[in-house]
């Protein structure tokens, strides 16, 4: 089992999820630099967050030209798992491995804090560790995290199960004052239809250490890597 | 010959920093602005050697597959000499 962090020109949490990877996870890593075109050593790939490009012309809208994004594509049509972090879920949205877009946070504020997310699909890659309804507390970093997609995207999310995190409160309870920025349907984190890729707003591998405040994102690479297991047995 | 390519949010999508500029006119006294909307603006220089309606083509072709995302953003393109 082999996972890939993808560096693009100011990625800032590559290290972050090689060190969780490598650390708590226990399994063989490697940055990839985005020049690259073969991903076909890898068997799950983690789009880290940052600011790719500077969040020049819109946030992850420049890192979707970067060669290694015709072979993410490739690698996801290929069933391989893919893993956007906060500007790795932009970056996800932008290149159209994901619907929808993450626009200005609505209090325009840049924001980071933690904040806790209810897991609204445990079947899924991700998620498999994880019961319906368990609260993860997890920190998020972004000022353009705001989710927004037209009415019958919305509607297919929906009706197929896309939407693996909402923002709740410590509760569980999805509330409007327990929504950060703005994200329709507090949505921290959507799946693709195949459920092989992810993209969420919050940060699971700055919270897999008791001394950063929460280990709960250890649940979502742990069952990223059952997931991967079972599917290369 | 240069293309403008204006980028606007669609209608249908909140513009926070519109807003936030929007209140800065009106604590400006600018009663009478009803509102702002922010985008972008971009210019292209072409090749003397290209026909307007190449240039067209080619700065639609750009502003729909970079300059603006379809998801929430509209585009406009205009060509001058």
């Amino acid at each position: 089992m082999k996972f890939g962090v993808i560096v693009f020109p100011g990625s800032n949490c590559d290290h972050d999820a090689y060190h969780v990877i490598s650390k708590h996870v226990g399994q063989p890593v490697d940055f990839i630099w985005h020049k690259e075109t073969d991903l076909s050593a890898f068997d799950a790939v983690i789009i880290p967050g940052g600011f790719s490009y500077g969040d020049y012309l819109r946030a992850g809208a420049l890192a979707r030209f970067s060669p290694v994004m015709k072979a993410v594509k490739d690698f996801a049509a290929s069933g391989k798992f893919v893993f956007g972090i906060c500007n790795g879920f932009q970056i996800l949205c932008e290149a159209g491995l994901l619907p929808g877009a993450l626009i200005r946070n609505a209090g325009l504020h840049f924001i980071s804090k933690h904040v806790t997310v209810r897991t609204e699909n445990q079947y899924t890659p991700y998620t498999n560790e994880l019961k319906e309804g368990s609260v993860l507390s997890i920190p998020i970093a972004h000022a353009e995290g705001n989710y927004t997609c037209d009415d019958a995207t919305f509607q297919s999310l929906e009706e197929n199960n896309q939407i693996v995190f909402r923002y709740c409160d410590e509760t569980g309870e999805v509330t409007p004052e327990s929504n950060p920025n703005g994200a329709r349907s507090n949505i921290a984190g959507i799946c693709n239809i195949d459920r092989n890729v992810l993209g969420m707003m919050p940060h699971p591998e700055r919270a897999c250490e008791e001394v950063l405040g929460s280990n709960d994102g250890r649940n979502i690479f742990r069952s990223l890597t059952a997931s991967i297991a079972a599917a290369t047995n | 010959m240069k293309a403008k390519v204006y980028v606007t949010l669609k209608p249908s999508v909140l513009d926070p920093q519109g807003k936030a500029i929007h209140h800065s006119a009106e604590q400006l006294g600018f009663q009478q602005i009803t509102d702002i909307r922010q985008g972008k603006y971009f210019e292209l220089a072409l090749d003397d050697s290209v026909s307007e309606t190449e240039a067209r083509e080619a700065a639609e072709k750009i502003a729909a597959d970079v300059l603006a995302n379809p998801v929430i953003e509209d585009y406009r393109v205009e060509i001058v000499q």
